[in-house]
Formats: structure tokens, C-alpha cells, sequence
């Protein structure tokens, strides 16, 4: 019986390991040079982690992976990590203080129906104790450097603000369960639940429609429109302001972004600016602020800030050609009959020493360089390419025969 | 191939035979309480019927091993709530057997409270976890439980999930209902690719069309409830220094009282006949409750008590989920002597577990096996290195499963005569057990509890040692 890898998982082929490993490279580089170090957290975590008011919302925690630990018998789940945010908040709140640039590459799991993947890996960064706009820019700054490295093309940044789309519900008067759903639904992009109750109130809906449902606002519609808005809603103020300073910030970088106030992020722990960056329809990373998180978990209060580079949806898009590096010749090592193997592994190691990839011949084939060896001194190299048999007297000549050739 | 319909025995059994029997089915042994796990209808003499406990009949549906069934729509939710995707449609609300779940509590509380865990009893954990998710509650833990989930209240659980007629009945519990979770009845639920491939509609028509018009009745249910978030008021525990005993409800109270009276120990109202869980006994310092047999070694693991009378059974089956639980046999009190043993259909080419390897790698399917022990049943199956298998949970009457719907079970006998006469047969015994005394190792350091723990054990051995 040929046994099938589980539902919703995918294996990843050396091919695409490559891929996969030069893009968590460049995400790393780039996070290193901005100053953030990298942390991993454990894969299994209590359940109430992400629980916690405000930090997910009930339809993502549907979807979690929970099991009874088997020391389980409290009753109390734990969660295979559904999020990388949570876990380095919580481990932010354990054992550190002040400012903190942080980065990771890890799995998240939740469940999806069907054939969708149920493993994401997402690289990730948080800056911790900044609440400027500055540090807001500088995430988004970071995301757009990543994506550029890696060779994408065309891809959009699209704002949003937690903190402005709650101000604005609070004039809906709803009840707080009334207020999450629609908080929520909102964070999934859908406006229906919106217009139903704004209907109730058309000076409002009058306000919050165009604003939310529009997509591509500019700032200077929401600057043109602070003084009515915050007339009406008093509440607006100071989202608003902190909204168009990091807009500011943003032009003043040079950088292009498109507003678009409801747009889908699903992340309940979001406080202030939320941002996304799309290539086509096609969302593969984006970030905010969770000013309230760190609290949450214990750490007092700390504003807080953060961004995903979602590896898989990323993995498909990038060009081969843009992440791989040339790769270091790759020699297979040939003892010839009646000699010591123990030879061919001294050449081999030499040759590595040497910045090449050997490979003992276990199996006979021939390889496009392959290295036939009689003792350190007498070598005979074969290129199968040139069909060229040439014989080398040490390990030097090997590699200066065979770096004449890299990069082909 | 012939269609095949899940019927339920227990609660719905009368009136689901009424129904079935307006619409002419003329079923042979539906109406009895014995040997009814295969009636057969006169009107549809190729469908296979069997009779399952009402819980395990959504299960059954969704892992296509029934085209259709008939159950309470809590049980088809309990599942859907945790498994989205089932294969399980609710072809047709059948009206009787109405009920609601709610959410009840001693004392109201504030659901959404921080620090400890809030304590959860239900029979249905999947629907009482998406509650407390719905509720947004920062740390909660679910107790599942088989049964008696309004005895836990306030000491042993803040809130329970139940299912009631009433908001009233469950007042008479002495708890108040503060939520309406879910209202049911009973309905007709079908395995979807089944269900769209048209072939049930012959046996679906023949109830639709004695389902009376009439009864469906659409009025608004009228509950008082508590309000949802009243205002925290501290639940009164139990002293420290009492010995909290939990003694087993059901079939198993009448040997129980015997051995307390012959150990010189008074109860009163136990068994209760007004369905009383707190009997008084005759010893100072000790609270006693009464609880379902399987739920007890989980709840002496939790520190909620001290001293339980179960079965070696379920503690068995309680440490092979939770290995490092500090909860273990204190004294075998010698009561209802029963054996653990793997079953097989006779028709099967498997006479010992030797064989149960070979045959289990022979074939494309997992191994089923089915069990109310379900993680002695995983256990086993993990020890007998069976590689591709499926556990079946299920609540009673495990025999009609063999050997369509599994293909090994794990279940208790005495005599082995129903195994026999299910044309089943016994490859080994996993152990023998009786009723004993468990207790959770190390958890009492109050002197005075101790004192009054070893002399209820020295009692109680001296009774069994009479025996």
C-alpha cells in the first residue's frame, strides 16, 4: 500500500526548497541590515494564548489545530500555532523590554477545506516599543525592499486603519458582539453587514459608505474631508491624524500606496494602520499595528508593530532565474577499480575545501564533470559536455580546470 | 446495492416506531427493548436496518456507512460544528423529540473573566468549545462528559451545556439557564453523495408523506433566561478540609450501598428517587456527589475530588489518554467483575491478535475498530502495530457495529453470552475489571483529610475483605 501525504499539506522538492531557502535568504538579509534579530517560537502553544480578547477572531480560531496535550486533563487545549504575531508578543512580554526589532520564519497551521494549504510559512518582523509613524513607514519600507529583491514587479501597497474603521462603527450603536462581527466581517472585506446597519442612520451612511466601501481614496480626499468628518464624529480625530501622518511619511519617502479603508486583513488584534501588498489579486504580505497585544500577554503597555511576507503564495510567482545563485560546480568523484575509497574521499574533501560540491560515486552514472582517481597525484577529469578527457596531478588543477568553466 | 438507514434506540425509539409505523413499514422488533439491532420492514424488505444510541448515528452517516438515519439535530451539530465538511444532509425536520441546549450556571458569572480557566461540563464538548469561542472567553477548559453534567455546578464546573425541554426543567436542576444555545427535534439526516445521487427518494417520500402538516408548530420558544454577563457573585466552594467522594450513578448504586453498609457507612437518598446527586453520608468532614462512572478518574485528575468509585475500565481508559495522570487504584473493591476483550465477527480468518496484523496490512481500507473506550481502542490498535486505522467512537450497543460497520471492537462482557449471540467472538482479553476505589496520588496534604481518607479506606477494605 503506497501510503499519501496528509490533506492539505505539500511537500517541498529540492527545486523548490531552493526557491524557498533564497527567498527566506533575502527576507533575513534584508531584516539583518534593518537591525531586527531572529527569534523561533515553539510550534505547540496554549490554546488561551490565542484566545485572549482581541487577538483572533472566532472564525480563525474555528480553524485551529487543538488537541488535549497528554498531560491534558484540565480540559485546557493546546494549539499548533496559528499565528506568528501571538506567540512573539507573548515571548516579548516573557523576557524583554523597550525596543525590539524582531524577526522569524516559521509554519503557521490552520485548517482549510478541501485541497488549500493547511501549513503556511510566512517570514515576519516586529518592531516593538515604537508607536511613531516613522516605525509604521519603516515596515512597509522593509516589505517593499523584500519584494523588490526578490524580482516582483507591480505590487501594490493598500492602506487601511483599525483604529479608524472602529471610531466609525462607534457611532453605529451596536452592541459589542454586533460591533466584533461587523469589525470582523469588515476585516474580511465584506461591507454588506455595514450598509444593513448604516441604513439605520442615513446622515451616517451619508459619512461612512463612501469611506468604506470606496476603494482607492486618496489622502487628499480624507484631508479635504477631516473637518466635516471629525465634525460628525468627533472620535475620527485621532485615528485620522495618526492615519495621514504615516501618509506623510510615505510621501515623503517617494513610496506609492493606494488607501482603501476596508480592505480585508482578518487580523482582530490590528489597533492602527494596516497594510497590504498585492501582486494582481493575489495578497502576499502586509502588517500593522497591535498597540493593545502586547498588554494582553502581560508586557504593560508597549505600542507595537509588524509584517508578513507569506512564503507560499510567494513561491509560485518567483522566477527561478531570480533567486538562484550560480551554484558551486558540482564534481562527482570516481574511485578508480582496485583503489582505496579512502583516496576518493580525500580528493573529495579537498575539492569542497575548494568551494566545490563532491559527490562520491556510489551508483556509476556520469555527471558533467566527473573525476576518475587513482591516487592524489594521478587524477583523470571528463567533461561530459566537450566529451574532453583531461588528466590533472592534483586537486589545484582540477579546480582551476573546472572554475574556468562556472557560471555555464 | 441495498440502502441503509440508522434508527435510534433510547429517547426517540417510541415515537420514531410510531412514525414509521404510520408509514406503513410494518418493522418486525423496532417496538422492543431486546435484540433489536437488525429489524427488518416488511414494506422495504431489502433495507438494512440497524438500531444505534442516537449520538453515534451522525457519525455513521457522514463516514458513508449509512445512507440515511434518524437522530436529534444536537448530535448532527455537535459534529458539524467541529467538522464543517461532513458529509451529513438535514434532509427533513420530523418535528418530535423537541429540545434546546442551554447554557446554565450556579451562580451567574461573568463568562468573559481572566486568570483561571473557566471550567465548562457538557456531553457535547465540540458545541460547548465553539460557545465559549463565540463567548470570547480568555481561558476555558471543556470537561466531557458522559452524563449529569447539571451535578457539576458551582464546585466542579462554572457553567454546563444541557439539553432540556425547558429553561424551567432546568431550574428544577437548581441552576440557572442564562443562554439558548440551540433548539432541536428530531430529523432525518442522509450522506450526501448518497442523498444527491436520488436513490433514497423511495424510503425519504414514505415518511414525508405521514409527516402531519399540522404539528408543525413555528411559535417563538418563551424562556426566561438570566441576562447573559450578570455581575461575577463567588461561587461558595467546599471547605478545604472536607473529602469530597463521588459515587457512580446508573446500574452500579445498588452493589455500591451494600458495600457502604457493610463497611458501617450511612448514606442517605442514594439511589435517589427524585434524581438527587448529593446524598448525605454518615461521616463528618465528607461531601458526597454523584456522577457518571466514565467521568470520574478525569475529574479526580483535576484535584475536583478526592475519592471516586469506578471501574478499573475507566481508569484504564483514562490513562491511556493521560499517562502521567496522577490518579490511581487505591483499593479494588471487588463489584461487578467484568473482562476487557477484543471481538471480532466470526466470519473473520482472525483467532488471536497474532493475526490481526496480517490481516489489517492485506488490505486497501484503515482497520475500523470500534469502542466506548476509545483511547484503550487506540492503544491497542498502536500496540498491535495495526498501520492504517480508524477509531470509532461509540456510546453502547458497539455489538450491532461488527461486522459491517467495524471490524474489531473493544468491549466489556461477564458472561460473554451477548458476544456469542451476536455471532461475534473473543480473540483476547486486555485485562479483567471490577469497581475500585481511585484517588489522585499526592493531592492531600491537610492532615485531617488524610485521617478521614484512610479510614474510609481501611472501611472499606475491611468490607471487601468480608466479601
Amino acid at each position: 500500500m503506497k501510503i499519501q501525504r496528509c490533506k492539505g499539506m505539500r511537500d517541498m522538492s529540492p527545486q523548490a526548497m531552493a526557491v524557498f531557502r533564497r527567498m527566506v535568504g533575502t527576507c533575513r538579509d534584508t531584516f539583518v541590515k534593518w537591525g531586527y534579530r531572529e527569534v523561533r517560537t515553539p510550534t505547540i502553544e496554549y490554546m488561551h494564548l490565542f484566545t485572549s480578547a482581541g487577538t483572533l477572531t472566532p472564525g480563525m480560531l474555528g480553524k485551529v489545530y487543538s488537541f488535549l496535550d497528554w498531560d491534558g486533563w484540565s480540559g485546557e487545549r493546546v494549539v499548533l500555532r496559528p499565528d506568528g504575531t501571538i506567540p512573539v508578543a507573548r515571548l516579548y512580554a516573557e523576557n524583554m523590554q523597550g525596543l525590539a526589532r524582531l524577526f522569524y520564519t516559521m509554519n503557521m497551521f490552520t485548517f482549510e477545506s478541501g485541497e488549500g494549504n493547511r501549513e503556511r510559512w510566512q517570514c515576519g518582523a516586529e518592531l516593538i516599543g515604537a508607536g511613531s509613524a516613522v516605525a509604521d513607514a519603516e515596515l512597509m519600507a522593509l516589505s517593499m525592499e523584500i519584494v523588490k529583491k526578490l524580482g516582483l514587479r507591480g505590487v501594490e501597497l493598500r492602506l487601511s486603519h483599525a483604529g479608524l474603521i472602529k471610531a466609525l462603527l462607534s457611532r453605529l450603536k451596536l452592541t459589542d458582539e454586533e460591533q466584533h462581527r461587523m469589525f470582523d466581517s469588515i476585516l474580511d472585506g465584506d461591507t454588506t453587514l455595514l450598509a444593513k446597519a448604516s441604513r439605520k442612520s442615513p446622515e451616517l451612511a451619508d459619512l461612512l459608505l463612501p469611506l468604506l466601501s470606496r476603494k482607492g481614496q486618496t489622502a487628499d480626499f480624507l484631508r479635504k474631508q477631516r473637518a466635516l468628518l471629525c465634525r460628525s464624529i468627533p472620535e475620527i480625530r485621532a485615528p485620522l491624524d495618526d492615519f495621514l501622518n504615516t501618509v506623510a511619511v510615505l510621501d515623503n519617502l517617494g513610496m506609492k500606496y493606494q488607501i482603501n479603508i476596508a480592505s480585508g486583513a482578518g487580523f482582530e488584534y490590528y489597533t492602527g494602520m494596516i497594510f497590504q501588498l498585492f501582486t494582481g489579486k493575489e495578497k502576499i504580505g502586509g502588517g500593522g499595528r497591535y498597540d493593545a497585544l502586547i498588554d494582553a500577554m502581560g508586557g504593560g503597555d508597549v505600542p507595537a508593530s509588524g509584517l508578513a511576507i507569506y512564503l507560499d503564495r510567494l513561491m509560485d510567482r518567483i522566477k527561478k532565474g531570480n533567486v538562484m545563485s550560480p551554484a558551486a560546480q558540482r564534481i562527482l568523484v570516481k574511485a578508480s577499480s582496485g583503489i582505496s575509497v579512502g583516496v576518493a574521499f580525500k580528493v573529495a574533501d579537498a575539492l569542497r575545501q575548494g568551494g566545490c560540491i563532491a559527490e562520491i560515486d556510489l551508483d556509476g552514472r556520469e555527471a558533467d564533470w566527473t573525476l576518475e582517481v587513482k591516487s592524489t597525484g594521478t587524477m583523470t577529469l571528463f567533461n561530459r559536455a566537450k566529451k574532453q578527457k583531461t588528466a590533472v596531478g592534483s586537486v589545484d588543477a582540477v579546480l582551476k580546470l573546472v572554475g574556468g568553466k562556472s557560471g555555464g | 446495492m441495498a440502502v441503509k438507514i440508522a434508527l435510534p434506540k433510547g429517547r426517540l425509539l417510541r415515537k420514531t416506531a410510531a412514525l414509521l409505523q404510520k408509514a406503513n413499514w410494518r418493522l418486525d422488533e423496532y417496538h422492543s427493548s431486546m435484540g433489536f439491532y437488525r429489524p427488518k420492514s416488511a414494506r422495504f424488505p431489502d433495507l438494512l436496518i440497524r438500531v444505534f444510541h442516537e449520538k453515534d448515528i451522525p457519525i455513521q452517516i457522514a463516514m458513508g456507512n449509512y445512507d440515511l438515519g434518524i437522530c436529534g439535530l444536537d448530535w448532527v451539530e455537535e459534529l458539524l460544528v467541529k467538522y464543517p465538511s461532513s458529509d451529513v444532509v438535514k434532509v427533513k425536520d420530523l418535528i418530535y423529540g423537541k429540545g434546546s441546549l442551554y447554557a446554565a450556571a450556579s451562580m451567574p458569572q461573568d463568562l468573559r473573566q481572566n486568570g483561571t480557566p473557566l471550567r465548562i461540563a457538557s456531553e457535547y464538548p465540540n458545541l460547548a468549545e465553539a460557545f465559549a469561542l463565540k463567548q470570547r472567553m480568555s481561558r476555558f477548559s471543556v470537561f466531557p462528559v458522559w452524563g449529569a453534567a447539571e451535578a457539576y455546578p458551582p464546585e466542579n464546573a462554572d457553567m454546563v451545556l444541557l439539553s432540556a425541554g425547558s429553561a424551567a426543567d432546568i431550574a428544577g436542576y437548581g441552576i440557572k439557564p442564562f443562554d439558548r444555545v440551540l433548539d432541536f427535534s428530531t430529523f432525518l439526516i442522509a450522506n450526501r453523495p448518497r442523498w444527491e445521487s436520488k436513490k433514497l427518494d423511495k424510503i425519504a417520500a414514505s415518511i414525508f408523506d405521514v409527516l402531519s402538516e399540522a404539528a408543525k408548530s413555528t411559535a417563538e420558544k418563551k424562556d426566561a433566561l438570566s441576562s447573559p454577563l450578570p455581575p461575577r457573585i463567588k461561587a461558595k466552594g467546599v471547605k478545604t478540609d472536607t473529602v469530597r467522594l463521588v459515587l457512580p450513578d446508573g446500574h452500579q448504586q445498588q452493589q455500591t450501598v451494600e458495600l457502604l453498609n457493610k463497611a458501617g457507612i450511612k448514606i442517605e437518598d442514594y439511589p435517589s428517587s427524585t434524581g438527587n446527586r448529593r446524598p448525605r453520608i454518615g461521616i463528618d468532614g465528607v461531601a458526597v456527589k454523584v456522577i457518571r462512572p466514565q467521568d470520574m478518574p478525569l475529574q479526580v485528575a483535576n484535584g475536583n475530588f478526592d475519592l471516586a468509585v469506578t471501574g478499573r475500565d475507566w481508569l484504564a481508559d483514562h490513562l491511556a489518554q493521560f499517562p502521567s495522570s496522577p490518579v490511581k487504584e487505591i483499593l479494588d473493591l471487588k463489584l461487578r467483575r467484568v473482562r476487557l476483550v477484543a471481538v471480532v465477527s466470526r466470519e473473520l480468518p482472525i483467532d488471536d491478535p497474532g493475526d490481526l496484523l496480517r490481516f489489517s496490512a492485506g488490505r486497501g481500507e484503515p482497520f475500523r475498530l470500534a469502542s466506548e473506550y476509545v483511547n484503550i481502542a487506540d492503544k491497542y490498535a498502536r500496540e498491535n502495530h495495526l498501520g492504517h486505522y480508524r477509531v470509532i467512537p461509540t456510546w453502547g450497543a458497539t455489538e450491532a457495529f461488527l461486522p459491517d460497520d467495524a471490524d474489531l471492537l473493544i468491549e466489556n462482557t461477564e458472561t460473554g453470552r451477548t458476544i456469542a449471540r451476536h455471532n461475534l467472538k473473543i480473540i483476547e482479553t486486555l485485562f479483567e475489571s471490577t469497581a475500585c476505589l481511585i484517588g489522585s496520588a499526592g493531592s492531600v496534604t491537610d492532615a485531617k483529610k488524610s485521617r478521614i481518607i484512610e479510614s474510609i479506606v481501611s472501611r472499606l477494605q475491611k468490607a471487601v475483605g468480608t466479601n
